[in-house]
């Protein structure tokens, strides 16, 4: 990983973080944003790791916990903040909300709140790139609870079958919902679920953004030359609850803390701080360009338009 | 003109369509090597003239081959893909119900879903319910899916070509045992438009509504009846989604009574559609209460003559006319 990468994948993370620390003091404001808010705060490593090892013509299928995977991937903040609002320059015109924002002009081809939903869908993606012999390949994020669905099962089968140039990516953030992943799943790890379909299964320090990129790009080149598909558990955690509204009374509040100590920006920056890469002058650069970019993005959302009621019944059929 | 049948009309649309757009490839279960190798069925010889690379054999996944067809069809792909029986729609209902019919409104309509899923359907080859269950309401009721019956070779043939070269997501339900029905099929190249109803017989006195298999059956029913000079007019819808509710009504304030007729059970059935559309916008022109003949709500049951009389037949169709000509 260059020297740029990483510096780029430290202000990509921070930038996710501020958006979503952003989006947390919202849901608290009375009527700012409605529905249902999911944030993987915590989770910003996996995100920036994967998507910078990414080029842009490659295609990534997201989840519910999508806000760092498509920031990461560069769709426009602007566009994603007004669509949280549900608002017509969203970038979806207010259609999907957080929860399903699809980005085509940066790849970002589907977001699914059906559990394990996206993950047959990463599998047509990636073989239409193997059928067009394009250079480019497919990741698919889940969560680990995902991996009980059958879909998963299914598709994962296939993409090895047909050696489909994608990547499955699992963010194993303990909890599927309220429930811990021992008390659902019978292994540990999620990883070893690959060699049932003759797949490498490899574990990554989610946390750390340089290994999951260093693994992304080897995968990448793998799948290049046609070996097929891997599965890649990112082990991690999430600091916020199943949505906003979410108590967290099921996490202990002493596992919480011991992650927030392991938080990726914080390792990230430490590392290219020893290395020189960065000082305290540029942190607080980097600070502001981030809080910029995020009040730019609420200042846009707030003074958008609603949609009118009648574009309601547009965009259902080509 | 050729003298087909359905099955062999569905397989030369693959093949025409294939051969004019490289995007076009097929999946599903036995596509390829069938356990049925039989020229009248519809992918018989895709797999020799195409290969495996556009002719895929998949895993026994109908999850996987759904979300294969989305996943490839937002990438501008055109697939087509196979589930071998209605009822097995259902372990991929996700991937239609919640990905193929809404991820074009969750774009803002920035992405589009060119794919076709090849349903086969109907009762009446003995293999009880999991196997024969006709669920067109089903997706019928899903906004953002286009769901097409064909009754007849020629009709297949072209709506087949339509749904493939249509950029939104059709289900194409073909009932197994129109495959073995011979029609008249044009041989040139030729399409007919999804969402347009067809009047397969003009009358005056009753509309008939009806669409795939049970075309057939009103047909029936027309020659019997016209022999006691009632003349049934009989409307194929060919589309259920969109609805051509024009023909419908045009038909409805001619003759001024309706029978509607599908092999899909009653309750909820996409007949009770047909009847609220006419209540709805034709009350003033009808001479009589509509009436439904369809399955009865139970399963497709295995037994000869018990799957028989689950299987509407001409003489409730006669029974039903009679009774609103009889008003």
């Amino acid at each position: 990983m260059t020297n740029q990468s990483k510096l780029e994948s430290y202000e990509t993370m921070l930038l996710i973080r501020r958006f979503e620390e952003k989006l947390t003091e919202l849901c608290k404001m009375e009527r700012k944003i409605p529905g249902m808010m999911i944030l993987c705060t915590g989770q910003e490593a996996v995100a920036a790791g994967v998507c910078g090892a990414l080029e842009k013509d490659d295609v990534i299928i997201s989840n519910h916990r999508s806000h760092g995977h498509l920031i990461a991937k560069g769709a426009d903040t602007k566009e994603l903040m007004a669509e949280i609002y549900g608002k017509r320059t969203g970038c979806n015109k207010g259609k999907s909300g957080t929860l399903h924002m699809a980005v085509p002009e940066v790849n970002a081809l589907c977001t699914t709140t059906v559990v394990g939903g996206g993950i047959p869908i990463a599998v047509g993606t990636a073989f239409a790139q193997q059928y067009k012999k394009q250079d480019q390949i497919t990741v698919c994020f889940f969560g680990n609870g995902t991996t009980d669905e059958g879909s998963f099962h299914e598709a994962l089968n296939m993409a090895a079958l047909w050696n489909l140039p994608v990547i499955f990516v699992c963010e194993n953030n303990v909890y599927a919902g309220a429930q811990r992943t021992e008390h659902i799943t019978k292994i540990k790890d999620i990883a070893v679920r690959a060699m049932a379909y003759d797949m490498p299964g490899e574990i990554v320090d989610g946390n750390d953004a340089v290994a999951v990129y260093e693994a992304i790009n080897s995968a990448r080149a793998r799948c290049l030359l046609g070996e097929g598909p891997i599965l890649l558990e990112c082990k991690t955690y999430r600091w916020r609850g199943h949505g906003e509204a979410d108590h967290q009374v099921y996490q202990p509040k002493d596992e919480i803390d011991a992650w927030m100590a392991r938080c990726p920006i914080k390792k990230l920056q430490g590392e290219l701080m020893q290395e020189g890469l960065l000082s305290e002058q540029d942190i607080v650069r980097i600070e502001a360009r981030v809080a910029e970019t995020v009040e730019s993005a609420v200042d846009f959302a707030e003074k958008s338009p609603w949609p009118d009621l009648q574009e309601a019944l547009e965009d259902v059929y080509v | 003109m050729q003298q087909i049948t359905m099955g062999q009309a569905v397989q030369q649309a693959l093949f025409e369509e294939m051969r004019r757009d490289p995007d076009v490839f097929i999946a599903g279960e036995g596509v390829g090597q069938s356990i049925h190798e039989s020229p009248i069925m519809p992918t018989y010889g895709l797999l020799k003239e195409f290969g495996p690379s556009r002719v895929k054999d998949t895993p026994v996944s109908e999850a996987a081959i759904a979300g294969l067809a989305v996943g490839s069809s937002v990438m501008g792909l055109r697939p087509v893909v196979e589930i071998m029986f209605n009822p097995f729609i259902t372990i991929a209902s996700d991937q239609i119900v919640n990905h193929a019919a809404k991820l074009r409104y969750l774009s803002g309509g920035k992405s589009t879903f060119p794919m076709v899923v090849r349903v086969k359907t109907g009762a009446g080859f003995g293999a009880g319910c999991q196997h024969s269950h006709n669920l067109e309401a089903w997706v019928a009721h899903c906004p953002g899916l286009k769901v097409v019956m064909p009754g007849t070779p020629a009709d297949a043939k072209g709506l087949l070509k339509s749904a493939i070269r249509d950029d939104n997501p059709v289900i194409f339900i073909e009932d197994m045992m129109l495959y073995f029905a011979p029609g008249q099929v044009p041989k040139e190249d030729y399409s007919i438009p999804i969402g347009v109803a067809d009047i397969k017989k003009q009358g005056k006195d009753v509309t008939v509504v009806t669409w795939s298999k049970m075309l057939g059956v009103a047909f029936k029913a027309a020659t019997e009846l016209s022999k006691e000079g009632i003349e049934i007019e009989i409307v194929d819808l060919r589309t259920l989604a969109p609805l051509d509710k024009e023909t419908i009504l045009q038909s409805v304030r001619k003759t001024g009574r309706l029978v509607i007729l599908h092999e899909a059970t009653r309750t909820g059935g996409f007949g009770g559609e047909i009847a609220a559309l006419v209540a709805e916008e034709a009350f003033g022109d009808l001479k009589a209460p509509i009436k439904r003949v369809a399955a009865p709500d139970i399963p497709v049951p295995f037994s000869p003559p018990l799957e028989q009389f689950y299987i509407p037949n001409e003489g409730q169709l006669i029974q039903a006319v009679k009774t609103l000509t009889s008003l």
